[in-house]
């Protein structure tokens, strides 16, 4: 026997044979939640996830995660509406981060190093699509990256739609436009333009494909009836914002009348504006806090000299003379007249009222269920009545943003996938959302949001330049770095830091963390301190 | 501290324990993967120990500042108890236990026996709670302060004797419930003007450096044990470390009561040298004494029908003397950096 020092009997021994994790009666576990800027968007995007490498500066890596659900990150970053930024958990800290600016940011980045995606393995299958609008552009990417071989048709002269013959080019630059569509058709993707698809059933019973993926938006302008004579000029927004596009911009003259409240009516007084007229004034029904045009949208209007009289309708037309009845608004928000009459003078009035899809052309199509106003009716699958055709985008029941059709081609993709295969997708059931009260924000630091540059106001008269600039690499990276990461480990060390048992094992760089439950009491600090809201305690089973 | 004004980490902050982004140069002890673990797993403090925590991070810095050239000696107390039950000990490093009232004189001797065999590579630390640091060794803190004997001392403050069953010590604070100072009466719990504050009485001394930390801000802790150990002569690191058990709060809760005492200004966390204030560590977010209050049952009392308003407001004046004296806030607002 060894010698041991004066009344030691025993060996020295290491607690490590004390295993205390046996004190426990709960157990901490690590989660992924669900942030809220991924279930706000309408692409289902996973914004966490890219942003994550955004943040480390890999904005390859967080480019190809973006792709994998939207194809169109440089002109989302400009035109989306950003519903993930209305959701953000940082709004309630400071300022949501500005989402759309970094994915603008790495959507610039791409077109200019020439990033590309690969389509998938050739399947044999072929699927047509009508319209090469969001929807129908994004289905054809998603298709082409399952292997399928896709054929667009488009009834106009080049690619986009809306994006091309809706939004003005101040908003989304043609160069960008064209980029992101030439991506698509690098993929293998054909688009043949100028097609117009009269009759479907029999494009459907010549069997040239296997499956129809519908997509030709809402074209049709909503009118209103005016009474009146020799009326002067009147023209749809849809049609005025698509004369644009043409050689010769549409003649409007001085004063330029613009009639409703939504997104396209602010569209088309800029556009007026731009276009050399002295007044650009919309006349709306409701007042502004019932307007459905975004709010920014609505003081950038303003900001370019646009004029807004809210609380009005048009009664009557006489020549360039309209006569306008002042509303007010009653106790559920309904505009009602009140009898009073002005007259405002006008060379063009614009109707921005609204658009119908036009789908007279499918009403031959056995099997398909067709709304008054042109929308189609479609299953959880996005596939009409009728096997193998589908349909999404603004002809189907809807928001009617970009963004809503581009998730739109997304989801018809992945079904159209699996319809083309013989099985059904099934979605995983989304992981519960990581709201704020999930997160210890104390652990983020202040920090404002970063400011993307405007264009100044006098160029913004005059010229269809674009008005928001892009961020800089390091404005970019500060913004990207701002994310929460709500709900999603970002290996802060917190965990590892704070555990008085040393219970969490740091398994080392991207690989995350584990727990030791030999040592682990279940005193519950890791997930109280937890940033994001990535640890929960459960029940422990005994 | 001035480190975490420097670096703009707006994601992760300088305010957690590690982080992806940072260069290894701006990473902390208890973020890496080889830190020491000094004291190990397996040890049988409650669930939810500030003190163990506040061990871990205070002994592990100074392992590394030390390149694991340490030894350390150990005051009776928790922190003894829990860790070396005979035969079992959770120190990765050579430890030391001798008296309750004796660890400063016991680490003078450590220390004077590796002056007098030229190992002068190897560094001392001596540690206790509060009861073997304020109360029972306070004679021979002293008397190694007075000597400046090369000792860094650092006392894990838990605000009482908590594994004899939670009674009454020099760093009680005023109105705390303990069982010597039981919730009844005029004025319950501990009484005011009891105590004494030993950072204050170290710095007196006039040694080298005073530090205060709180486990609730592990980098300001790392870089005050580091400063420490760069140092020679008597060094004192006085940690704040909630006790679960003692104060009666929610074991999931320690890091944040900590931080409370904190932001509301009951614990400022400060440095001195030669027996003048150097350094303070700013309030981030400044908040009413009631919000750290109001965590712990051992102050539960107050909140009761009648609420003690005076009570409170005496321990808010504490608070706010300290805010004043110590200068702990930027400006009069609640959102600093």
């Amino acid at each position: 026997m060894e010698r041991k020092p004066f009344a030691i009997s025993l060996d020295p021994n290491s607690s490590l044979a004390n295993h205390t994790g046996s004190w426990r009666t709960v157990r901490p576990i690590y989660v992924d939640r669900l942030p809220p800027c991924n279930h706000a968007c309408p692409a289902g995007e996973n914004i966490q996830s890219w942003l994550y490498y955004a943040e480390e500066g890999k904005y390859k890596e967080a480019w190809d995660v973006l792709m994998r659900d939207n194809p169109f990150p440089a002109l989302h970053g400009r035109v989306c509406y950003h519903p993930c930024e209305t959701a953000c958990n940082r709004a309630q800290l400071d300022e949501a981060v500005g989402i759309h600016a970094v994915e603008r940011f790495l959507g610039d980045r791409a077109i200019q190093e020439g990033w590309q995606v690969m389509p998938g393995t050739a399947t044999g299958k072929t699927v047509l699509i009508i319209g090469a609008g969001p929807s129908g552009l994004s289905a054809a990417f998603h298709l082409a990256r399952f292997g399928h071989a896709v054929t667009i048709y488009d009834a106009g002269p080049k690619a986009g739609g809306m994006m091309r013959f809706g939004i003005p080019k101040y908003r989304l630059p043609r160069d960008i436009l064209d980029a992101e569509i030439a991506r698509i058709e690098a993929m293998g993707v054909t688009i043949r333009l100028n097609h117009k698809v009269e009759d479907l059933e029999a494009v459907l019973k010549a069997g040239n494909f296997d499956a129809v993926f519908l997509a030709i938006g809402a074209h049709l302008a909503k009118r209103t009836e005016i009474p009146g004579r020799d009326a002067g000029k009147i023209m749809d927004a849809a049609g005025f914002l698509k004369s644009l596009e043409g050689k010769t911009p549409p003649k409007i003259g001085r004063r330029v009348v613009v009639y409703g409240g939504g997104n396209t009516a602010i569209d088309a007084a800029r556009t007026a504006k731009r276009l050399g007229a002295e007044e650009a004034v919309i006349v709306y029904r409701r007042d502004r806090a019932h307007m459905p045009a975004h709010d920014f949208e609505i003081r950038e209007a303003l900001e370019e000299g646009v004029v807004i009289h809210w609380l009005r309708t048009i009664k009557r037309a006489e020549e360039s003379k309209y006569t306008v009845e002042v509303m007010e608004l009653d106790e559920t928000g309904r505009p009602r007249p009140t009898g009073l009459f002005e007259e405002i003078d006008a060379d063009t009035l614009i109707l921005a009222l609204g658009q119908n899809a036009d789908t007279a052309f499918l009403r031959n199509v056995p099997g398909l269920k067709i709304a008054e106003d042109g929308v189609i009716d479609v299953d959880e699958t996005m596939m009409t009545g009728r096997p193998g055709l589908f349909a999404g985008g603004d002809m189907v029941p809807s928001e009617r943003t970009v963004t809503t059709a581009t998730g739109h081609g997304k989801k018809a993709a992945r079904h159209i996938d699996a319809y083309l295969r013989g099985t059904r997708y099934v979605k995983t059931a989304p992981h519960p959302i990581a709201t704020f009260d999930k997160l210890n924000t104390w652990y983020y630091t202040d920090a404002e949001r970063s400011k993307q540059p405007i264009l100044e106001a006098a160029r913004r008269r005059s010229t269809f330049d674009e008005v928001a600039g892009g961020l800089d690499p390091s404005t970019a990276l500060l913004e990207a770095r701002r994310c929460l990461s709500c709900g999603n480990c970002f290996e802060c060390d917190n965990c590892y830091g704070v555990c008085p048992d040393n219970a969490v094992i740091k398994l080392g760089p991207g690989k995350r963390f584990a727990f030791n439950y030999d040592y682990c009491k279940g005193c519950g600090i890791c997930v109280q301190e937890c940033p994001c809201g990535a640890i929960e305690m459960v029940k422990e089973t005994i | 501290m001035n480190r975490q004004q420097r670096i703009k980490f707006y994601q992760t902050g300088t305010f957690t324990v590690g982080n992806r982004l940072l260069g290894d140069e701006d990473r902390t002890v208890q973020s890496r993967m080889e830190r020491t673990n000094s004291l190990n797993s397996g040890h049988r403090a409650c669930q939810g120990c500030g003190e163990a925590l506040g061990a871990r991070y205070a002994v592990d810095a100074a392992m590394r500042a030390a390149q694991n050239r340490l030894i350390a000696v150990n005051a009776t107390g928790c922190l003894e108890v829990f860790s070396t039950p005979y035969p079992e000990s959770s120190w990765r490093i050579p430890w030391l236990h001798s008296l309750f009232g004796n660890a400063p004189a016991v680490a003078t001797g450590v220390a004077a026996a590796f002056r007098a065999k030229g190992r002068t590579e190897m560094k001392v630390i001596a540690q206790g709670g509060d009861g073997g640091t304020v109360d029972i060794g306070f004679g021979c803190l002293s008397g190694m302060f007075e000597r400046n004997d090369d000792v860094l001392y650092i006392c894990y403050d838990n605000e009482g004797y908590m594994n004899t069953g939670v009674q009454r010590s020099g760093s009680t604070p005023p109105a705390a419930r303990t069982m010597t100072t039981p919730a009844v009466g005029e004025h319950p719990g501990q009484p005011f003007g009891a105590g004494k504050n030993v950072p204050r009485i170290a710095m007196a001394h006039g040694i080298p450096y005073v530090a205060t930390a709180s486990v609730s801000n592990l980098r300001d802790l790392e870089a005050k044990v580091t400063k420490a150990m760069g140092l020679s002569g008597s060094r004192y690191i006085h940690i704040h470390v909630p006790c679960p058990l003692g104060w009666v709060h929610d074991p999931a809760l320690t890091i944040k009561v900590a931080r409370l005492a904190v932001e509301s200004g009951l614990f400022p966390l400060i440095e001195a040298e030669y027996g003048r204030i150097t350094g303070r560590t700013m309030i981030r977010r400044k908040i009413p004494v009631e919000r750290y209050l109001e965590l712990q049952g051992r102050f539960k009392h107050l909140f009761l029908d009648p609420r003690h308003r005076e009570t409170i407001a005496a321990i808010q004046a504490i608070a706010d003397a300290h805010l004043t004296e110590y200068g702990l806030l930027e400006k009069e607002n609640s959102r600093g950096t």
